[in-house]
């Protein structure tokens, strides 16, 4: 269990390293950095006066250079201009050269500065990352008991008509993205022109105080997309669980129907489902931006759109780094809890 | 012209008929639902030696009362949909007219479904099909829109008015909005009305099948040769080029995809030139196009050479076909160098393509993979290694065919999740010009004025949910039938 844990995070660790990189060489590459540059000063900026300005900020170093002074592994950046005044990566406006830091990178704790919202990237990412949780921890309310609920109803009788028309249902709505569903709930419960009206269709209000009118529409929308999928799988487990033999044992025993689903099939039906409501964050990540977008919601996946519209390189690295490290966590403690629920493997 | 209502002199019989079977069947289906709770489960007791009786009389007339209402309930919308072909123009509102455009589609549909019921026995898998009502109602579904894709696209036959024309007096207007100044020749309204730049929503939205339905499936199927070609050595290999191949796979999975896209997506990295080959600009796109169309014509030489190799004769026409007619199709799609001039492709469709492929391959890839460790431990492929098959012969002719139920049912249900990444492109504005009419991009611009005027978002999303669903049933209803076997 150790060495597989080791092993694990090992392959984690160079899995993030490669996927920052990626993500860096990709944004600094030259055009991107003229976007950059001249969002920075203005759209008709000469090219030597972009170079400078890139030059001055320590783009322009190589690209192994420049991610580890990102990562914190090789001295930070520091320019000397023709007055001699020292500026660099690692200098805070006001602060004497000689004082500061040599590594200013993420391992130091340092995400650099966005340049659009004009503040600490690292900052700037755990508010949203906040904001975000909130919706994630509402859509799971939702969405988790929902989805074993049909997924444990439509798979104890097998081949019912229960079964069908939940199973039709559960189908309908992984094949419903949550642009489509929230193009239809927002028309349907919130349109101004011919809808209910029962909802808001901007989530914006609810970033300081929930409701359920400005929370509802966006919830609702990640969750049935999630839904489906993981009703489906606890749907299969369920019916596998129910041919057992132990199962027809209790049967035959003259346990009732109930008894035998609630205390002999849940439990163990249940653990399949596990693994693929811990696989569906990286899902429901895509589901946020979306969501984010479409209702305003300015949280997490709202600020990595804004920041890879902008190509804001600190931000957008931040960003990558926390959606990457929830997938590579969420499945690593789907291997693990996978390994504690199920007594075969744990025994072995 | 008057504007037309949703549906016309037909539905002042028929509405009110509607409206009371909506009623009912909900209501019995609700009832039925709690009663399924309620009651005990319906017992079959035999009353004597011939005969059975099952279940208990309410639970029963509920289920009845339901089926039936749904059955009256499907018969009316087919009168609704229907009922424009034979009345004249306007008659039936727009719901009829529409179907009256669908015309051509609903004939293609019937001769289809007509041909493969009756021989549906030498058909194999693809007539076990019209066994399950599930897969037919999903192959029914994915069928209406490749007809309608067709007929739009290359016969130009279904839409009312131009993809990009702009008819003054229509922006943002309701949909059955007669048309200004319409004249002689000209189909006199917008039937889904009009949207923010005043074209017309229901050519827009039956055009972008065509779009869709292009990209979407040749997409898929790139994406499945690339997971193929890697995934079959990695599988019946393993070792050193399994591990490396399996962590690339993972770290593309593991990539966040909205980020992926947007990185790949940009106008800046699509024009960036990185270094030149021959005298020809390296752009990003192309590099990718130039690694992942590479594994089609691969993956044919291949098979044909471990088919055939025992042939020389065969084995060599087949050989230098592929290369030739791949190699040239390759050149015009990856690098853009046809040197007949005929094949290339958009600069802007090839980077949503490239990017949509590379997203899936790994996923594929996993699944070959996977399938194949369980395949190569089978008896029939130890009698191939014993009788001296070569390894490729052994993974092309031996395990792949026996892999290719699961791959059939994925390859339904990813060309759906594909149609949903390409509306994800498009929803972000990446990729397509904006005037393309493809679901995404339409949804997209429609959603700056969803709360005011909802209806130039919802017909392509409804559109785009329909396809999905479509696939999603005919995936289903494939896995059943294939697991009868």
């Amino acid at each position: 269990m150790g060495m597989f844990l080791l092993r694990r995070v090992g392959v984690m660790l160079l899995t993030a390293l490669c996927l920052t990189f990626i993500v860096f060489f990709m944004t600094t590459l030259y055009p991107n950095l003229e976007k950059l540059a001249k969002t920075q000063g203005n759209f008709r900026m000469s090219d030597e006066a972009v170079a400078s300005y890139l030059t001055r900020e320590g783009y322009l170093e190589p690209v192994l250079k420049g991610y580890g002074q990102w990562l914190g592994v090789v001295p930070g950046h520091v320019f000397e201009d023709e007055d001699g005044k020292i500026t660099g990566s690692c200098i805070d406006p006001g602060m004497d050269p000689a004082d500061a830091p040599t590594y200013c990178g993420v391992l130091q704790g340092d995400w650099g500065e966005s340049v659009t919202f004009k503040d600490e990237a690292g900052s700037l990412i755990w508010t949203r990352l906040a904001l975000t949780g909130k919706l994630m921890f509402a859509v799971m309310c939702v969405m988790v008991p929902l989805a074993l609920l049909i997924g444990v109803l439509s798979g104890m009788r097998e081949g019912s008509r229960m079964d069908r028309s939940l199973s039709t249902f559960s189908i309908a709505t992984t094949a419903t993205p949550e642009y489509v569903s929230g193009v239809i709930f927002i028309a349907v419960f919130a349109s101004s022109a011919v809808g209910l009206k029962w909802f808001k269709a901007s989530a914006t209000s609810a970033m300081e105080d929930a409701t359920l009118a400005n929370f509802t529409l966006p919830v609702i929308t990640i969750a049935l997309y999630g839904m489906g999928y993981i009703a489906r799988m606890t749907r299969a487990s369920m019916t596998e669980v129910m041919t057992a033999q132990y199962i027809r044992t209790a049967r035959l025993k003259g346990v009732s129907f109930g008894n035998v689903v609630m205390k002999h099939a849940l439990r163990n039906a249940l653990i399949a489902p596990f693994t693929v409501i811990m696989l569906q964050f990286p899902w429901l990540l895509n589901g946020v931006v979306i969501v984010e977008t479409l209702f305003n919601y300015k949280g997490f996946g709202w600020l990595l759109v804004q920041a890879a519209s902008t190509n804001d390189i600190q931000l957008l690295l931040g960003c990558s780094v926390v959606a990457v490290f929830v997938v590579l966590i969420t499945q690593l403690i789907s291997d693990i809890g996978y390994v504690f629920l199920n007594p075969r493997i744990r025994m072995s | 012209m008057d504007p037309l209502t949703w549906t016309g002199s037909l539905g002042t019989a028929l509405d009110p008929v509607f409206q009371i079977l909506a009623v009912v069947f909900l209501g019995a289906v609700l009832l039925y639902t709690l009663a399924s709770f309620v009651m005990p489960e319906p017992q079959i007791r035999a009353i004597n030696s011939n005969t059975a009786t099952a279940g208990n009389g309410v639970t029963n007339l509920l289920g009845k009362a339901s089926r039936y209402s749904l059955m009256a309930l499907i018969v009316l919308c087919l009168v609704y949909l229907l009922a424009g072909i034979v009345t004249p123009y306007g008659w039936a509102g727009i719901i009829g007219e529409i179907g009256q455009r669908f015309l051509p589609v609903w004939i293609a549909l019937v001769i289809t479904f007509a041909l493969s019921i009756t021989f549906k026995r030498k058909l194999g898998l693809y007539g076990k099909l019209f066994d399950s009502p599930i897969g037919m109602v999903g192959f029914g579904l994915v069928m209406f829109w490749v007809f309608t894709a067709i007929f739009a696209g290359f016969f130009d036959m279904i839409v009312t008015h131009g993809v990009l024309e702009q008819l003054s007096g229509m922006k943002n207007k309701v949909p059955g909005t007669p048309v200004r100044g319409a004249e002689a020749g000209d189909f006199p309204h917008y039937l889904l009305g009009g949207d923010t730049l005043a074209r017309d929503v229901f050519s827009r939205m039956v055009s972008g099948s065509t779009t869709v339905l292009l990209i979407a499936p040749a997409a898929t199927a790139f994406a499945f040769m690339v997971g193929i070609t890697l995934g079959l050595p990695a599988g019946y290999y393993g070792g050193k080029f399994d591990t490396v191949i399996s962590f690339l796979a993972n770290l593309v999975l593991a990539f966040p995809v909205i980020l992926l896209f947007f990185l790949l997506v940009t106008p800046e990295i699509r024009e960036y030139v990185m270094f030149n080959f021959l005298g020809k600009g390296v752009t990003f796109p192309t590099l990718m196009a130039a690694v992942l169309f590479l594994f089609p014509v691969l993956f044919l030489i291949v098979l044909w050479n471990s088919r055939f190799f025992t042939q020389p004769a065969k084995r060599n026409l087949y050989v230098a076909l592929t290369v030739v007619i791949g190699g040239w199709i390759y050149l015009g799609l990856a690098w853009d160098a046809d040197p007949l001039g005929r094949i290339s492709m958009d600069s802007q469709v090839l980077i949503v393509f490239v990017s949509v492929v590379f997203v899936n391959s790994p996923t594929v890839f996993r699944i070959v993979r996977g399938l194949v460790l369980d395949i190569k431990t089978r008896d029939y492929v130890a009698a191939g290694q014993t009788r001296g098959e070569g390894p490729w012969y052994i993974m092309l002719w031996e395990i792949l065919p026996n892999a290719r139920g699961p791959l059939i049912v994925d390859f339904c249900l990813r060309i759906g999740y594909t149609t949903i990444l390409l509306g994800t492109l498009g929803f972000f504005g990446l990729g397509l010009s904006p005037e393309s009419p493809d679901w995404g991009t339409t949804i997209n611009q429609g959603r700056k004025l969803l709360s005011v005027f909802p209806h130039p978002a919802i017909a392509p999303a409804l559109a785009l949910m329909s396809l999905v669903l479509g696939l999603n049933l005919l995936a289903d209803g494939l896995r059943e039938e294939s697991l009868k076997d």
